[in-house]
């Protein structure tokens, strides 16, 4: 097994590889990223088979936790299949912060904090205001500590999809980004890392200040989102909210009774950061 | 270490993981992780100062068994309840059965399924109010499999929940009906008693007859242990089994000084005296555990079976690829004679 480690905001993983090639592409894009002694979790991208670690390579994403039913991919999406790993990690194994599929940026210690479903544009709006005025701090698991409320970040390379490559790509032309994956499970797929200050400061949390629903592609708007909605929604974005038990449904109250929400539609990134901007003036 | 001999020290002697360095302690929580012992392990190693890197990790395999045990004693709740109308005795068995009678056996243990034993005769009933009652609905519609499991195993065709996806296996003897040793489970069933107020979690909707929810006799859980350990199976969660059987072992020797004869005898009366025999070993030579000398006799067989149980290497994957084979077939070979096992496995074949 060839083998890399990276740690991520709290979380360290072991990626151990049958091939080469996906290792080395990982070394190039968390260059930045500091290299744990202990390791978290454990991600094996393991061929299929024998034969299929030569011939059509197709690549099983195994490790500590794994789906029974998870499709194979092909070698070249060798970078999605171990992101997917430590995604599923996270999403069964963590337990130290309550998770909720969200992305967050950071100004002035407060943190924001955005949710929604596949497509919402959490991802790509994370990105954006992570290079103007903003930090970085993730675009897939926000963690929210059950003992002091603040947001943990998780800064992990930032996964775009479809037209969010091309729009990212006239954002941050200095930016570094892998290579693109076309034709994945989840459509055209390229990683961007992150700002090298969010990788720096992966250990500064933040308290949450406000809390977002976006919505891409529809007129600007925004709405109010009653507590009892975030709550029931929240509950559905977290991936470990009914395993922490007691704690968790404490640490999700609290979110809810002291982070205001709003949903926000738009159709283009700068219409979202005009939003974004004139709602933290507002609420936070 | 290269296999999971580097688990099996570090339960039988927690200190001993104060020597590990990083690299040993990836390699250990990995298999642990995959022998699904990480939280036993977590609760073994609970007191330790171990790195706070590690601490952390067993923090959260000791929140995530926290959350397997309240889960499976709220399933065995949920069974209680659709199974109000039924007047015979439901037996938890395994993990579900090893917290709710607050044994060491559960503590941080893995509980995947709930596991139930009901008579016999009352099958038909039960499953009726399962299906009815419970939200239980059938995995899978195939009437090979479902006819197979009827007329030749110790259980019903599994069911999952409608709604909270999880899985009941019911049975209504220990071991698959072709399987040579026949366990007399009509006895265990009159042997088995209430958990009554003991239950660790008390149902929050109050009134009900917790009297219906029973554990197996000591004898007779440990005969269960060893029989699903050793005659049922090709040995996949070994370690973890066996681990049970420590527990149990050295829990009920504490509490009863003739437990070695009772169990010995009530072994003889279900035909399982060599299985519990082997485990009892097994366990002795892995974990430690206390048994009397003269159930020590050595048997060629057993470095095949330790062999079996550590095959796992630091990536948390299952080595000793011969060796699983030959126990996967044996698992067959067990369970059936063999122009039953032809049949069976040219059917399977058939069917893709």
């Amino acid at each position: 097994m060839h083998e890399f480690r990276v740690q991520v905001g709290p979380a360290a993983f072991r990626i151990g590889s049958h091939w080469r090639a996906p290792i080395a592409q990982m070394r190039a894009l968390y260059a930045d990223y500091p290299t744990p002694e202990f390791t978290d979790y454990t991600v094996r991208l393991e061929a299929t088979s024998f034969a299929r670690r030569f011939i059509r390579p197709s690549v099983a994403i195994n490790g500590d936790y794994m789906l029974p039913d998870a499709a194979p991919l092909p070698l070249d999406q060798a970078l999605l299949a171990a992101e997917m790993g430590m995604n599923l990690q996270m999403a069964l194994g963590w337990r130290r912060q309550l998770i909720l599929h969200a992305s967050a940026v950071e100004r002035d210690g407060k943190a924001l904090i955005m949710t929604g479903e596949s497509g919402s544009g959490k991802s790509t709006l994370s990105a954006m205001l992570g290079r103007t005025g903003w930090r970085f701090m993730g675009d897939e698991f926000a963690l929210i500590d059950p003992v002091t409320g603040e947001a943990v970040p998780y800064p992990r390379l930032i996964s775009l999809k479809n037209e969010a490559i091309a729009a990212m790509q006239r954002d941050a032309p200095d930016a570094v980004f892998g290579p693109l994956m076309r034709g994945t499970p989840k459509g055209d797929i390229r990683h961007l890392v992150p700002p090298a200050e969010a990788i720096a400061a992966m250990h500064e949390r933040a308290k949450p200040a406000l809390l977002l629903f976006p919505r891409f592609g529809f007129e600007p708007a925004i709405r109010d989102v009653p507590p009892s909605e975030v709550f029931m929604r929240l509950t559905q974005a977290s991936t470990n909210y009914v395993a922490l038990g007691e704690a968790g449904f404490a640490a999700l109250t609290r979110f809810v009774q002291s982070v205001p929400a709003r949903a926000i539609d738009y159709q283009s990134g700068d219409e979202a950061k005009a939003l974004v901007e004139q709602l933290w003036a507002e609420l936070a | 270490m290269r296999n999971a001999a580097i688990l099996v020290a570090a339960l039988r002697d927690p200190p001993s993981v104060l020597a590990l360095n990083a690299h040993d302690w990836t390699a250990l929580l990995t298999i642990a992780r995959a022998e699904q012992l990480i939280g036993t392990l977590a609760v073994r190693l609970r007191t330790l100062a171990v790195p706070p890197a590690i601490s952390a990790m067993l923090e959260d395999a000791r929140t995530n068994a926290e959350y397997q045990s309240r889960t499976a004693m709220w399933e065995a709740d949920c069974a209680r309840r659709a199974l109000w109308d039924y007047d015979g005795k439901v037996v938890l068995m395994k993990g579900t059965a090893y917290v709710a009678a607050g044994l060491k056996a559960g503590e941080g243990r893995h509980i995947g399924d709930l596991d139930i034993m009901v008579a016999a005769q009352d099958l038909a009933q039960v499953e009726r109010l399962l299906l009815d009652k419970g939200g239980w609905e059938w995995v899978k519609e195939d009437a090979y499999d479902d006819a197979y499991y009827r007329d030749h195993m110790h259980e019903l065709p599994p069911m999952i929940h409608k709604e909270r996806d999880r899985m009941i296996d019911v049975h209504h003897t220990i071991l698959p009906l072709t399987a040579r040793p026949t366990p007399d489970a009509a006895a265990m069933l009159a042997g088995a008693k209430g958990i009554g107020s003991d239950i660790s979690v008390r149902p929050s909707t109050g009134s009900g007859r917790t009297d219906i929810l029973c554990i197996f006799a000591p004898a007779d859980m440990v005969c269960h242990c060893a029989a699903h350990l050793i005659a049922d199976g090709d040995l996949s969660g070994g370690l973890r089994n066996l681990w049970d059987m420590h527990c149990l072992l050295t829990e009920f020797t504490e509490q009863d000084d003739n437990f070695w004869q009772a169990l010995d005898f009530r072994a003889a009366h279900h035909g399982l005296t060599k299985n519990v025999h082997r485990t009892a070993r097994l366990s002795a030579q892995l974990y430690g555990t206390d048994i009397p000398a003269d159930w020590h006799q050595p048997h060629l067989a057993d470095a095949f079976f330790i062999r079996r149980m550590v095959a796992r290497d630091e990536w948390g994957r299952g080595s000793a690829k011969f060796t699983r084979l030959a126990f996967y077939i044996r698992s067959h070979w067990l369970r059936m004679p063999p122009m039953m096992l032809a049949r069976h496995l040219w059917t399977k074949w058939r069917k893709g």
